[in-house]
């Protein structure tokens, strides 16, 4: 059809008097919004498929190109939002399900910014820990109930498998086929030099990647992809990976045009054959066969590696975490509905799950209530955007924290939210092999590192200024928080006093 | 000596190599000026050959034993001894093009006199090298990395 009904989204404005005609803009862009004129001297644009994604606008030489809103006023009104009116264009016109992509960009209320920390005056002392030790060492893993220990001091308690995390920031599951190798590749290498993990998603576990096993989640999902003996011995822990923060109750699907030779033996799949993970996992129906893959799987890995279980933050995640733990899982991870995705239908993602803040409180408390929260670690996921968040996280209950949209933003994301149309032009979100080698691992393992390392000075920081030299005294330490602006409800969710009290 | 490499894996074929040797061989140094307002027009002496799928920068190798050198008929084109670097000497080139026949590279450029990559002696490190967004371009010692 030549007419979409539908405005484009932004304008590349190119300043004639700083353009050189160097024409990077035009071999960068993969929507082909720039190209040369016939005689190949000039560079014009066309900005219908623009994405904001600012490839060109950080490559360009000269500095000549902005991104603007396409400002087109549509009569106003509150209810009939341009957004809804495109959005039904778009249906109107393709008849299918609305895709979208990264955590939900919608105005829901962000708790972390409604929380504040504490930090000590006069009555107990802050601590500076440019001068003083301070711990954010993280081991996860089931504790055991009690320890008994010999006359010379040694334990006899058969410890249960421990994770040790110099951080408490690890990098949430990206797999291989929604990522690029490049991008895996430089998380991977990040998460060795910061002794923290990475996590392969279900994409299976590539063979550039056995250097790094002594860092890797590997994840299972309902698609089971790549699933194998050594796959699971290649771990650190393993991920059961039942539902994702950005579409709970929702499967995945990796188009076949993702699935190139390398994504297809890393998954174990026909090459071109579309990738998809199933809705539920067909074996797991009530929490009893829970119990049973993840009996399963300690049973394959000779009970070496704990067995995590990933669920999506819903209505009941109490009640779920609870049985969770009870499955006899050693970690739960949480991941809050802002969480990021490389596809999810767009009513999914906008409309389903809730704010990992109020889940996380809910089914701490609810583990503590029962007694059985040092049977299992806790981690949060769902849009940490900062080290502010990790340190609020922790103390609402959580042991470490899956972060993923921002080490994707320190290797060049801008968030433009079309990572299922595979054109990423940053060389992240894509398998066209003249973009994914725009990322060069050597570098962008390092922003990473120095974004993680920033951030554990950060946490450190804010540590000391509570006077707390340990992670493991700030987890679960509500009273570090005071809400602000918050309903009586909330607070009673988030366990939590309000400022001033 | 140390010489420039390029990882074609690596090289995105945006070509800023060539814009940033451009002004580093203008005289103003200033991107715009060099483009747009300087007579002669600077040249580049790096050149990105191929398509985003599969591009590479070549510039002089500074060869062992340059064809070049063997070649020129005026004595302008001179290997240094010390330092390695195949340089021209534009009072003495006649832009007579034997050098660029007989380059195995591909890697000089005529225009009156011969042009060619100089490493940038006065910058340190040749500013194709400093300035390649993907780290596509290394300066190392001879065998120091594979090319």
């Amino acid at each position: 059809m030549s007419v979409n009904y539908i405005p484009r989204r932004f304008t590349v404005v190119r300043d004639r008097d700083l353009c050189i005609n160097c024409g990077c803009c035009v071999r960068q862009c993969s929507n082909e919004c720039h190209y040369f004129t016939d005689d190949n001297e000039k560079v014009v644009v066309n900005s219908d498929n623009c994405v904001a994604c600012h490839r060109c606008v950080d490559l360009c030489p000269t500095k000549a190109l902005r991104i603007e809103k396409y400002v087109c006023d549509y009569r106003d009104n509150a209810n009939w939002t341009p957004q809804y009116q495109q959005e039904i264009c778009r249906q109107a016109e393709t008849g299918s399900v609305l895709l979208s992509a990264m955590g939900t960009p919608k105005d829901y209320p962000i708790y972390w910014d409604k929380i504040l920390l504490n930090a000590s005056q006069v009555t107990n002392p802050s601590i500076d820990p440019l001068r003083e030790p301070m711990e954010i060492r993280t081991i996860l893993g089931r504790k055991p109930e009690k320890i008994s220990v010999e006359r010379k001091g040694k334990s006899k308690t058969d410890m249960p498998p421990q994770v040790i995390l110099e951080t408490p920031i690890m990098f949430s599951a990206m797999s291989f086929g929604s990522i690029s190798l490049n991008a895996q590749k430089s998380l991977a290498m990040a998460a060795k030099k910061l002794g923290t993990l990475f996590n392969t998603g279900e994409g299976g576990l590539h063979p550039d990647l056995l250097d790094y096993t002594d860092c890797a989640v590997v994840q299972v999902a309902s698609g089971r992809f790549g699933v194998h003996k050594k796959y699971l011995e290649n771990s650190r822990y393993i991920e059961i990976k039942i539902g994702q923060g950005a579409k709970p109750g929702i499967g995945g699907h990796l188009p076949g045009e993702k699935v190139n030779i390398e994504v297809s033996n890393a998954r174990m799949i026909p090459k071109g054959s579309d990738a998809i993970s199933p809705a539920p996992h067909h074996d797991i129906y009530s929490i009893e066969d829970l119990r049973q893959l993840i009996w399963s799987l300690k049973q394959a890995t000779d009970n070496k590696k704990p067995v995590a279980v990933k669920i999506a933050a819903v209505h009941n995640i109490a009640a779920i975490a609870s049985g969770t733990a009870r499955a006899g899982a050693d970690i739960i991870v949480i991941d809050g509905f802002r969480g990021g995705t490389g596809a999810a239908p767009t009513r999914i993602r906008d409309n389903v799950g809730i704010p990992i803040e109020l889940a996380l409180a809910a089914a701490d408390q609810r583990l503590r209530d029962e007694s059985i929260r040092s049977r299992i670690s806790l981690v949060a996921a769902g849009s940490f955007r900062c080290s502010a968040d990790i340190v609020k996280a922790i103390a609402l209950g959580a042991d470490a924290c899956y972060c993923a949209s921002a080490p994707l933003i320190a290797m060049g994301c801008h968030m433009c939210q079309t990572c299922n149309t595979g054109k990423c032009n940053w060389g992240i979100a894509t398998q066209r092999p003249e973009l994914t080698k725009r990322l060069n691992p050597e570098i962008m393992h390092k922003r990473v590192e120095n974004l993680v390392n920033a951030w554990n000075h950060e946490i450190k920081e804010i540590m000391g200024g509570m006077g707390i030299n340990s992670v493991d005294s700030l987890r679960g330490n509500r009273l570090m928080l005071r809400g602000i602006g918050l309903s009586e409800k909330e607070l009673e969710i988030l366990g939590i006093k309000h400022a001033g009290e | 000596m140390k010489k420039v490499y390029a990882k074609e894996e690596l090289c995105l074929n945006c070509r800023l190599c060539e814009v940033h040797c451009k002004t580093a061989h203008s005289r103003s140094k200033d991107i715009i000026k060099a483009y747009k307002y300087e007579d002669p027009v600077p040249v580049s002496r790096i050149s990105v050959y191929g398509d985003n799928l599969g591009s590479a920068a070549v510039s002089c190798r500074h060869c062992d034993h340059p064809k070049c050198v063997e070649a020129c008929i005026t004595g302008a084109m001179r290997k240094d001894p010390k330092t390695g670097i195949v340089s021209v000497n534009e009072s003495k080139c006649i832009g007579c093009m034997t050098c660029l026949t007989v380059c195995p590279f591909g890697c000089i450029k005529i225009e009156k006199t011969a042009i060619k990559c100089d490493l940038c002696q006065e910058d340190g490190e040749p500013a194709c090298v400093k300035n390649c967004p993907n780290g596509a371009l290394v300066y190392l010692e001879m065998g120091g990395g594979k090319a």
